[in-house]
């Protein structure tokens, strides 16, 4: 067996531990990290996954770190804040606010009440968290792995089974788990080392935390969806258990009957000339989708699995139910 | 109902912005192509463009240098331009560390700077850098006068506030106003903040575990020079994209979330005293609402016509849901329309095909740069 030493303990290679490990089924982790491209459906996914896990009895939790309160008007409910909410039977959202979770931080590090409460006042403090580069991604993945602890560090905190975090964009997202890793390294004492540390391994234990891929079936996401994939593995460490295709189009019409529908087209006219031409545009897509797809299985370890496109207006939550009974 | 290039009229910069997945990048560059057919001379400054568009405008190598795309391969694609176009990349870092350069009284502070660690975290990974430099380029650009427009293709940020904030944050850190005052050894700022402070500073070291202030104290004596220049350059900056002559278009997509997004965002820069232009809505499903009347007895006339039943109900049922996702688009560029009290709201079909060269964005660009008739009757034809 390969490997290096880091410290005193001895890492793979990440992309050695991906190969080697069996893939476990996705809901049964106690992390899922949902990460694509802007605007593929990851929010749709998680709240997909998340009515999923629920459905199964596990107590699930999906956090939202970016303050959208994407999942919570999906539900149509209020807006939950950095509180934990109950969505549906067994489902929780909350919204990673990094100032809280600092702020949450310090009153488990800090004891004494007046000294905490200096603290905040403190221009200087507020500066200085606000000024150190990646703080506020540490807190918000600590806060991540305080959501998944079995022993909860809040008081009288609720246990899940399941947290699954609906995570940055591309971009942001991988420099987001490394977070962990580059303070272990800068903070070379301290607490917030071995904290650091303990957040580096939570997120590169494959066996209990695994990350899922939204793709779009178009170029520039199947791209990014290999790119991020290979730096997922690689650069983080971290599982990559699945590929969700979103959005494919059913196909529905055939080759013989596109080319039928080319000569309607060419003959008629209003209601049959339009609905001739929707069906060769849906023809074309879905063609050009699967060409996508066939792209992907080829450019991605992980198995990919497609979600189909809704026919909906909109995307709200019976459409991640519908999204949910394909999951698996 | 206006046009782009009734918009951009007299503009000398276009800055096109909204929430990501919504295609800003090629409507950056169909943009750029279409006012550059007009005869203008464009630079569009993007961001991460497809590898197959930045293929098939032959600039493999997009750096952070602007670079002219080859006229030959407009006559190649079939698409007449009168005037040039250019595209460059943004590459943040190097654009800091450019201005670094341009701003350092001497070389030995340059290199104090740019080998400082809390400056190499800030130019490639604070939030708000890539933004700032976006703009630090656009101002420079614009201040060398080559061009008759600039398109810059905004960075994807998480909210739209992150993009108008996230250049007066970074100032305000460089100048670090709120750290300098405690930073003197000794005098009067040690005096008058007192013990509230160092016990503030002792707790944060135990936190993160290393001196950060020792860096941050580094970083801001070498920056010390050049605090006065920064602040100088921000503030014309800032004038630059009040200035009327600046336009911001803001991209979205007809679902009911880049909708919101695209309304809070013309709010925020309705607050920012912000010349907004007008709206482009991708990816709209035209409606045929001339139609609905035949829609009824729509399977009957298929099967008729094709001779097959079974594909007529198909062909009716794809038909009613392509009509179904129109409606919804209507209604939300309806209510996009309203809430921003513009009738410039540009709407951008579904294409059958992936846009990914030239001919692509020309294709856009009938859309973009239509008159509001040509519009309907082009909607028409492709139902």
């Amino acid at each position: 067996m390969r490997g290096y030493s880091y410290g005193s303990r001895l890492f793979l290679p990440a992309s050695e531990i991906a190969r080697n490990q069996p893939i476990p089924n996705l809901l049964d982790k106690r992390l899922v990290i949902v990460t694509g491209k802007g605007g593929v459906g990851k929010t749709t996914v998680a709240v997909a996954l998340g009515l999923r896990a629920a459905a199964e009895g596990k107590r699930t939790i999906v956090c939202e770190v970016s303050s959208q309160e994407n999942t919570s008007r999906m539900f149509d409910h209020t807006s939950v804040g950095f509180h934990e909410v109950e969505m549906e039977e067994n489902l929780w959202s909350i919204s990673i606010d990094p100032d809280e979770s600092m702020r949450e931080y310090v009153l488990l590090q800090l004891k004494v009440r007046a000294m905490r409460d200096m603290l905040f006042r403190s221009r200087i403090f507020n500066y200085l968290a606000a000024a150190t580069p990646g703080l506020k991604e540490l807190v918000t993945i600590g806060k991540i792995w305080e959501l998944a602890q079995l022993d909860r560090k809040v008081k009288q905190g609720r246990k899940y089974d399941l947290v699954i975090v609906d995570a940055p964009a591309t971009g942001h997202g991988v420099g987001f788990l490394q977070t962990p890793r580059t303070f272990a390294s800068i903070a070379r004492v301290g607490p917030i080392h071995s904290q650091a540390q303990t957040l580096d391994r939570f997120i590169t234990d494959h066996e209990n935390t695994g990350t899922a891929i939204v793709a779009l079936p178009e170029e520039m996401p199947v791209n990014e969806s290999m790119m991020l994939e290979k730096e997922l593995r690689d650069e983080v460490g971290v599982a990559v258990d699945r590929v969700y295709l979103n959005g494919l189009y059913p196909e529905r019409f055939k080759k013989e009957e596109a080319e039928k529908l080319s000569q309607l087209v060419e003959t008629e006219n209003g209601a049959a000339k339009a609905a001739a031409r929707a069906a060769l545009s849906e023809y074309g897509r879905a063609k050009s989708q699967r060409t996508q797809l066939n792209r992907l299985k080829r450019g991605v370890e992980a198995p990919v699995k497609t979600l189909p496109f809704l026919f909906e207006p909109e995307l709200d939550v019976e459409a991640a139910r519908t999204l949910a009974g394909r999951l698996s | 109902m206006a046009s782009v290039g009734e918009v951009l009229e007299g503009k000398s910069i276009c800055i096109c912005a909204g929430s990501g997945g919504v295609g800003k990048t090629t409507t950056s560059a169909a943009i750029a192509l279409g006012m550059a057919a007009q005869g203008l001379k464009v630079c569009v400054l993007t961001i991460d463009p497809a590898k197959r568009l930045a293929d098939s405008l032959g600039l493999e190598e997009l750096g952070n240098e602007a670079r002219q795309v080859d006229p030959a391969l407009f006559e190649a694609q079939g698409v007449e331009v009168k005037g040039e176009l250019w595209a460059m990349m943004l590459d943040a870092k190097a654009t800091f560390d450019e201005l670094i350069a341009r701003q350092a009284p001497d070389e030995e502070s340059r290199d104090r700077v740019l080998n400082n660690r809390i400056y190499q975290q800030i130019s490639s990974a604070l939030a708000g850098s890539q933004e700032y430099m976006a703009m630090e380029k656009l101002f420079e650009l614009h201040t060398e006068g080559d061009f008759d427009l600039l398109v810059l293709d905004t960075p994807p940020t998480r909210n739209a506030l992150d993009f108008l904030d996230a250049p007066k944050r970074l100032t305000q850190f460089i100048e670090g106003k709120s750290l300098r005052v405690f930073m003197k050894p000794t005098g009067l700022a040690a005096k008058v903040t007192g013990r509230g402070v160092s016990v503030a500073l002792g707790v944060f070291k135990k936190i993160v575990g290393f001196d950060l202030l020792a860096d941050l104290a580094e970083f801001f004596n070498a920056f010390s020079g050049m605090v006065d220049g920064f602040q100088a350059r921000a503030k014309r900056v800032n004038k630059l994209l009040a200035d009327p002559e600046t336009c911001f278009l803001v991209v979205c997509g007809p679902q009911g979330e880049p909708i919101d997004e695209a309304v809070y965002f013309h709010r925020k820069l309705v607050e920012a005293k912000l010349p907004f232009g007008g709206v482009v809505v991708n990816k709209v499903h035209y409606p045929a609402d001339e139609l609905r009347a035949e829609v009824e007895d729509l399977p009957a006339a298929l099967a008729d016509k094709l001779g097959d039943a079974n594909l007529a109900k198909r062909v009716a049922a794809n038909f009613a849901d392509y009509q179904a996702l129109a409606e919804r688009d209507a209604r939300n560029i309806d209510h996009l329309a309203s809430e921003l009290r513009t009738s410039c709201v540009i709407r951008v079909p579904y294409l059958d095909e992936d846009v990914h060269d030239l001919a692509g964005l020309s294709q856009i660009d009938r859309y973009l740069f239509a008159t509001a008739e040509e519009r309907v009757e082009m909607a028409a034809g492709r139902a």
